[in-house]
């Protein structure tokens, strides 16, 4: 039996060896093509047919247009607004009367906290003649923008004598202060620039941040260790220096803290780094240095190492627009590249005038100056010892700015608590003075606080009623 | 619509092709000169401002061109204005003022309803607020900077648009950017009109919302988009969006057409998506009453969600608003960052729209309003047909006082704007980036202060030289006297 088998499977062994070694007799090529040869041949054939049949895939099912009726149907959107309460009812003052020192609110005189109008010029006898002359000859609106006889002769004179003011080349003259700043910093940088940014900056540079699309970094608030920190950090990391624009964006004087920046530390910085600064002087212009050119006249710093200098005029300058300088290389750049330049109407002619007017009463009176440090110093030294809130800020800003020694848990709260305060200061003592707003779009980390706006135009006593009111009521809320 | 001939589209990008060769011919002169000459040693290090090509169409093809933009003048923008001269040693690289002045025919200022020069009611009413509010209130609206001449005017606003309530802003370009932000955030939809303006498309941007984009005025692409965009989600998680916002404009300014809204207002209340109606060149320019673009195409005020204007065009002042129901208002005066952060609109400007919107509606005892609002329909209407009638590419639908006509060629944009004022004929002329490439126009802006002679002055001139630089791509009517036809509107 098992030889049998043995024998069988040796003869099968034998015909298939032969099979494979026998020579089918047909040369191709110059090669005798055996047995085994045909059946490496099938095998190849059956490995390139599974290779090219299609991997098996579910099929796509597209919606059908009844399925794409029900959910639109079925989808419920959220309301465009969320619901007002109580505390969203922001009822301002009214005014009756121009913003200057003293305003009548409610039929009531009222000492005015609440205006940035720093030199006094708001009531100007000059400066509103001048403004009557260009209302008659010019209208109101100058109904079309810079590109499409939107500039008026008015508007030259002005950039012109705000240039030579700064001691710049050139200005750009912006319709509104507001948007100067985000219009500046997309026009320059770009999508893979680097930008670093003081924490504190308001809404308004935030958005031109955002905008640009730039790579943006933070650093702590008005602290120069943790610039330094940054820029090493940054400075290692690039490959290619000569491709890839770096700014670096802060204000002369905080808004949001009454802090000013320093400005010559700020200047080795970047001379060692090789970053361009932009500077937004909107609460500083007119009021800093010996005749009020801004924060680099207070410093000590040539106008020539300030690479980009904005500013709004709605503050020491008692108009409205903003301006922006620079090298002449950088306002050119800016006529055709910046959104807020191109479209849109330009500047009123009468505000031109107005700010063309208020320069020259700065010139021909710097001790405007002079007066305005006083009382800043004065209201300094009354508001000293108010119960539960601290004076943060420079001496030199007249932004005073007072926060809550102890907060009370959140910004709600604690924006309750001022709200309150800010309101029997009126009431009760006819002094207006405000608490900083936040929006809900605001990403600024710095605490909420009571602002002051001190005018070169307030007299001692309207400083001593206000520090006087303060002191008061303060010592009521946190008894 | 715009129908571009062929031949002229091919001698478009001729032209183009050519600029682009020689602008690349001197780019490469001046690198060649910048090796030889040291760079200057304090920008070493630093990466220059532009790079490369980004402004290579400044350089090579706007500043050869640079005179017929930025024209100052030197008086009030009224129908006529003074144009200063400007010269230039080095071939219109730099420009300087000289003292001259010509008197033009002003084709291009934004003054609808001709309150742009000194009014006989609103002047004297300017004046007396600026003495008394004088020219700033240095502070912003939830502060100091709230007097009882912007509480009136929003309330004029609120009834003259015919919604709820109001909120003003100081300018037009804030008022969009600053405001799209606030009422949509990430995880909703924005769809925009295709031809919408920057302001609109940077507040978009602004906002970390997805922009979807529509077929120009076409409400069978906007429900295409919105039934696809519903129907997908939010984009990678295909959660439901949070909310959706249609955002149109009433006229578009480069096109002069209006906005299909019954039909968009239509489509958004079907997939209940929120509409944002940008009526910045509309209001007090169209419409029965000066109401603008709904009272046109009789759509109920109330159907739009929320609606923007701005004071510069038909008001001769600055500014924008927002009118919507009180609740958005409300909440806007809690949020907004342009309410809460900027300075507040300059009191005399806010006395101008007080004034011009009471000379509109009648209010000021006198029919001046009404007279203005059918002397620009007039004007317009009259303007638009004869300009087609001699041959020339005119855009735009009927009632609306913006007029583009087409250029196309890169060369006729210049010899345009400088025949026209060498004869005394101030007009506009856009080309890129405000407009498609091949699509250039010079585009003219009627005025309700413009009296009939001027127009046919400006039509003469026009046709001059439109047959001078051959821009009429149409075949021209059989020239009618322009007498009869004047006789005939009358």
């Amino acid at each position: 039996m098992a030889s049998g088998l043995m024998d069988v499977i040796a003869n099968a062994l034998n015909l298939i060896t032969s099979a494979f070694d026998a020579p089918t007799g047909a040369i191709i090529f110059g090669v005798p093509i055996d047995g085994h040869l045909m059946l490496e041949a099938l095998l190849v054939m059956v490995i390139v047919f599974q290779l090219t049949k299609k991997s098996h895939k579910p099929p796509k099912k597209p919606l059908t247009e009844k399925e794409i009726d029900e959910l639109c149907d079925e989808w419920v959107p959220e309301p465009l607004t969320s619901d007002s309460t109580e505390e969203t009812m922001i009822k301002p003052p009214t005014l009756e009367s121009a913003a200057g020192p003293h305003v009548i609110v409610d039929g009531k005189d009222v000492v005015n906290f609440a205006s940035a109008n720093y030199l006094g010029l708001v009531g100007n006898k000059d400066v509103i003649d001048s403004c009557v002359g260009s209302l008659e000859k010019y209208g109101v609106g100058s109904c079309g923008p810079r590109t499409f006889y939107g500039t008026m002769d008015v508007h030259l004179d002005c950039e012109a004598r705000i240039a030579k003011f700064i001691g710049m080349p050139d200005c750009a003259l912006y319709s509104y202060g507001f948007c100067t700043i985000f219009s500046v910093i997309p026009a320059f940088s770009k999508k893979g620039d680097i930008i670093v940014a003081d924490e504190g900056v308001h809404w308004a540079v935030q958005n031109g941040l955002d905008l640009s699309r730039s790579t943006v970094f933070y650093f702590k608030h008005n602290d120069m260790k943790s610039l330094e920190a940054i820029l090493e950090k940054i400075t290692s990391r690039i490959k290619e220096p000569e491709k890839v624009r770096r700014y670096i964006v802060v204000e002369a004087i905080y808004q949001n803290s009454g802090q000013i920046a320093p400005l010559n530390e700020m200047v080795r910085l970047k001379e060692k780094h090789k970053f361009r600064i932009i500077l937004d002087e909107s609460h500083s212009f007119g009021v800093l240095g010996n005749s009020g050119r801004g924060l680099a006249e207070y410093c000590g710093v040539p106008n020539e190492k300030i690479d980009i200098i904005t500013a709004g005029m709605g503050n020491a300058l008692a108009t409205d627009g903003g301006l922006c300088t620079g090298s002449v290389g950088v306002v050119n750049h800016q006529r055709l590249m910046s959104s807020a330049y191109l479209f849109t109407a330009s500047l009123p002619p009468y505000l031109a005038s107005a700010a063309i007017g208020a320069l020259e009463y700065l010139e021909a009176n710097p001790s405007v100056l002079t007066k305005l440090r006083a009382n800043i110093a004065f209201l300094l030294k009354e508001l000293s010892d108010v119960s539960g809130l601290a004076t943060v800020g420079h001496p030199l800003s007249p932004i005073i700015f007072l926060k809550l020694k102890k907060s009370t848990g959140s910004n709600k709260t604690d924006m309750h608590l001022l709200d309150s305060i800010t309101n029997q200061v009126l009431k009760e003592h006819s002094v207006l003075i405000v608490t900083t707003k936040r929006s809900s779009l605001d990403k600024c980390p710095l605490p909420l606080g009571l602002r002051l706006f001190v005018s070169a135009s307030h007299s001692e006593s309207d400083l001593v009623k206000a520090a006087a009111s303060l002191k008061k009521v303060a010592a009521v809320a946190f008894s | 619509m715009v129908r571009l001939p062929y031949t002229t589209a091919l001698t478009t990008l001729f032209s183009y092709g050519l600029l682009f060769v020689f602008g690349q011919l001197r780019d490469f002169f001046r690198k060649l000169l910048g090796w030889i000459r040291k760079p200057k040693d304090q920008l070493k290090g630093y990466a220059p401002i532009c790079l490369g090509l980004e402004d290579f169409y400044v350089r090579r093809l706007y500043l050869r061109i640079q005179d017929c933009f930025g024209r100052p003048i030197a008086s009030a923008p009224d129908s006529w204005f003074d144009v200063v001269e400007r010269c230039s040693n080095d071939n219109n690289k730099t420009l300087h003022r000289t003292e001259k002045t010509s008197r033009c025919l002003n084709l291009g200022s934004y003054n609808y309803l001709g309150f742009a020069a000194a009014d006989e009611y609103c002047t004297p009413r300017v004046i007396q607020s600026l003495k008394e509010y004088s020219a700033s209130t240095c502070s912003t609206r939830v502060e100091g900077g709230t007097t009882k001449l912007h509480v009136e005017l929003e309330e004029l606003v609120a009834r003259f648009v015919g919604k709820e309530a109001a909120i003003l802003f100081g300018m037009g370009y804030v008022t969009n950017s600053a405001l799209i932000p606030c009422i949509i955030g990430k995880g909703g939809l924005i769809i925009s009109d295709s031809l919408n303006h920057n302001s609109i498309v940077n507040g978009a941007r602004g906002s970390g919302a997805t922009v979807r984009v529509f077929q120009h005025n076409t409400p069978s692409h906007l429900e295409e988009v919105l039934r696809e965009q519903i129907a997908e989600g939010q984009p990678r998680t295909h959660r439901p969006w949070k909310k959706i916002i249609v955002i149109v404009e009433g006229i578009y300014s480069m096109e002069g057409e209006l906005c299909k809204l019954p039909e968009i207002i239509a489509v958004c209340k079907k997939y209940k998506a929120y509409t944002y109606l940008d009526e910045a060149h509309s209001i007090g320019a169209v419409g029965k009453s000066g109401r603008g673009v709904c009272e046109l195409l009789g759509v109920d005020p109330a159907d739009v969600d929320i609606m923007m204007g701005t004071f510069t065009k038909s008001f001769g002042s600055c500014g924008g608003y927002i009118a919507a129901s009180k609740e958005i208002i409300q909440y806007l005066k809690f949020s907004c960052p342009a309410h809460l952060y900027a300075t507040s609109m300059s009191p005399p400007a806010v006395q101008q729209v007080i004034s011009a919107i009471k000379v509109i509606l009648g209010e000021d005892g006198s029919s001046r309003g009404a007279q203005k609002l059918a002397r620009i329909r007039e004007n317009s209407n009259f303007f638009r047909s004869e300009l087609q009638k001699m041959g020339f590419e005119v855009l735009g639908d009927n009632d609306s006082p913006v007029m583009p006509i087409m250029l196309y060629n890169p060369a006729k944009i210049p010899a345009f704007s400088r025949e026209c004022l060498q004869q005394n004929v101030a007009v506009v002329t856009v080309a890129f980036p405000a407009t498609p490439l091949l699509l250039a126009r010079a585009r003219i802006c009627i005025s309700a202060s413009h009296t009939r002679e001027d127009l046919i002055k400006a039509l003469e001139v026009i046709s001059k030289v439109g047959d001078l630089i051959g821009v009429k791509y149409f075949p021209a009517e059989p020239p009618k006297h322009l007498n009869q036809g004047h006789n005939k509107l009358e």
